[in-house]
């Protein structure tokens, strides 16, 4: 066994501080390894990742695609649906199942009692879900050409920082869930919550008249007319509105987590 | 300068705390001090409050009464818990990154830690370290969650029953590196079911029933609370007839042997030997720690 063990208590000198570097370090560190576990589970990570791409082929393309070739304005609407649905599951699943779970085992418990610093656990969740909205962005740009969606540049970009943005009110609302609900039952809550928004938001087809109606509720119907906006498609409503509502529900639903995350652990 | 003397001679204390959970008191105005350089064993039966009062120190719960300080100040704060190290008892760690992975990211919280290769080589744990937490045996998440603990070199480390599960083998290392830690000038709160734990490395005892310190001292100190001695022979005289003996507190078989228990041993020896010129295989032993413990939860229960 060598001398210098562990040289415990030999590291407290004032110049061992805690730095900004340190601390940023220490926060990049946190989000590193959120987003590394998350794609090596199987059940989240490559699903996913592939998924709405994989989903777009499959009917935007393959299925659907000769009708599409005559009428562009339907192959952007594909199109911005499964992105918009992509921008769903980081933070619903990701975020909020793996908060819901991670308070149950007590890891939450074991890493406010370790130095970390006070927001990096959620703040790597954040930034997990972000990095994977890139990367489900990305993959859905990737197929474009082979789409027959014709879009400019300025337009795939608009579009594309808007849907990854887009993923913040979705984490709001998995953070929501994740710190309300129990482990075993967050995925049951999320589940249904994520099917509701797909299906009753007319994400993918027209909605009969009623459903019309209380579409403002969802925050994927927002999310959807945005990306239209940014796709050069007429869209509902005025683009403002949908920023205001889904950066107010964000606000909000974080808000009440985050007290309620102080408050109950 | 009362706080700089407190941050000397004390680097995490409870003082009168109390704390109830509904109608449940789990701490009864409490006091309880971590002195530098020093093994402290805390021990008590299952719902004695040795969880809730290591809660109270590391900031996880917040006493209804008194105060909790950890290196002068509030727990809650993040520059007291720089200091220490914690390994708690149930936790579900994620089970798809790597041992070296999981010490890399609580490296990271520390202003001065060690580099996750430098604590997996002084904890024996090279072999762990590149495979998926999940994948690891009961015995190897102790061993990867102790490396975990001690990466930010901690003045103060928290340790809840670490050697769960472990064999005797990876105990033995573990209790090595305890010692060579306390000689380095750490200090260790150690809660434990296993005496023998306790005995083999606390410098003081810290024994909790019904949320108080019922006894508290050296292991020493601790078993000369009671005076009972165990004479253990091995007798063709009956049992009973030894049971009505004065001085004798009872009376057990286990197989061929007799155990006495007695606070006065002398006599009851004396006695044994002039009535069974046979006896053989004599032994007296004062209490262990473990018999000690017993006695004094029994009658605080």
């Amino acid at each position: 066994m060598s001398s210098t063990y562990l040289e415990v208590g030999r590291g407290f000198t004032p110049a061992a501080a805690m730095t900004r570097f340190r601390i940023l370090r220490a926060y990049l560190t946190e989000a590193k390894y959120e987003s590394i576990r998350m794609l090596r589970m199987p059940s989240f990570g490559i699903p996913l990742l592939v998924l709405p791409v994989g989903l777009f082929l499959l009917f935007g393309v393959l299925i659907f695609g000769k009708s599409i070739q005559g009428d562009p304005d339907t192959g952007k609407w594909i199109f911005t649906a499964f992105a918009v649905m992509g921008m769903m599951g980081p933070g619903m699943f990701g975020f909020g199942v793996s908060l819901a779970i991670e308070r149950e085992q007590g890891l939450l418990k074991l890493k406010r009692a370790l130095p970390m610093p006070p927001a990096a656990y959620l703040v790597a969740k954040l930034l997990m879900a972000l990095s994977f909205g890139a990367i489900i962005m990305a993959t859905m740009v990737a197929a474009l050409p082979v789409g027959h969606v014709h879009l400019g540049a300025g337009q795939v970009f608009g579009m594309s920082a808007i849907n990854i943005l887009g993923t913040l009110p979705f984490c709001a609302i998995g953070m929501f869930i994740g710190t309300s609900a129990a482990g075993r039952s967050a995925p049951a809550f999320v589940n249904i919550l994520y099917q509701m928004m797909m299906h009753l938001s007319g994400l993918f087809y027209p909605l009969p008249k009623v459903l019309r109606a209380i579409r403002p509720i969802w925050p994927t119907y927002h999310l959807q007319q945005l990306v239209l906006w940014a796709a050069g498609v007429a869209s509902d409503g005025r683009p403002i509105v949908h920023a205001a509502v889904l950066a107010g529900l964000t606000v909000v639903l974080m808000a009440l987590s985050a007290r309620r995350l102080v408050r109950v652990g | 300068m009362k706080n700089q003397d407190a941050n000397n001679h004390c680097l995490a204390e409870l003082s009168a705390a109390s704390k109830r959970f509904g109608k449940i008191v789990a701490l009864d105005s409490l006091d309880l001090e971590v002195r530098p350089g020093e093994l402290l064993a805390v021990l008590g039966q299952n719902g004695a409050g040795k969880t809730t009062a290591i809660s109270l120190l590391l900031g996880l719960e917040q006493p209804d009464s008194g105060s909790a300080r950890l290196f002068g100040h509030s727990p809650h704060l993040i520059e007291g818990r720089r200091h220490i190290g914690v390994m708690m008892q149930e936790v579900f760690l994620a089970a798809e990154l790597r041992v070296r992975e999981h010490i890399d990211l609580v490296a990271s919280y520390y202003p001065n830690a060690l580099s996750a290769q430098c604590v997996m080589q002084s904890t024996h744990t090279e072999s762990l370290a590149d495979r998926p937490y999940g994948k690891l045996s009961g015995g190897q998440k102790r061993q990867a969650q102790f490396a975990m603990a001690i990466c930010g070199r901690p003045k103060l480390l928290f340790l809840d029953e670490p050697t769960v599960g472990l064999d005797i083998q990876s105990r033995e290392v573990m209790w090595a590196a305890l010692r060579r830690l306390v000689d380095e000038g750490s200090s260790i709160v150690l809660t434990t079911h296993y005496m023998e734990e306790a005995e083999a490395l606390a410098d003081r005892v810290v024994v909790l029933a019904k949320g108080r310190v019922i006894a508290s001292g050296t292991v020493q100190q601790i078993r000369a609370l009671v005076v009972r001695k165990r004479v253990t022979c091995v007798t063709s005289l009956d049992l009973r007839q030894i049971a009505a003996w004065p001085d004798v507190e009872s009376v057990t078989r286990e197989q061929q042997r007799l155990l006495i228990a007695t606070s006065n041993p002398e006599v009851v020896v004396r006695r044994l030997l002039a009535a069974d010129e046979n006896l053989c295989e004599l032994e007296i032993r004062r209490a262990g720690l473990a018999e000690a413990f017993t006695e004094l939860t029994q009658e605080a229960a």
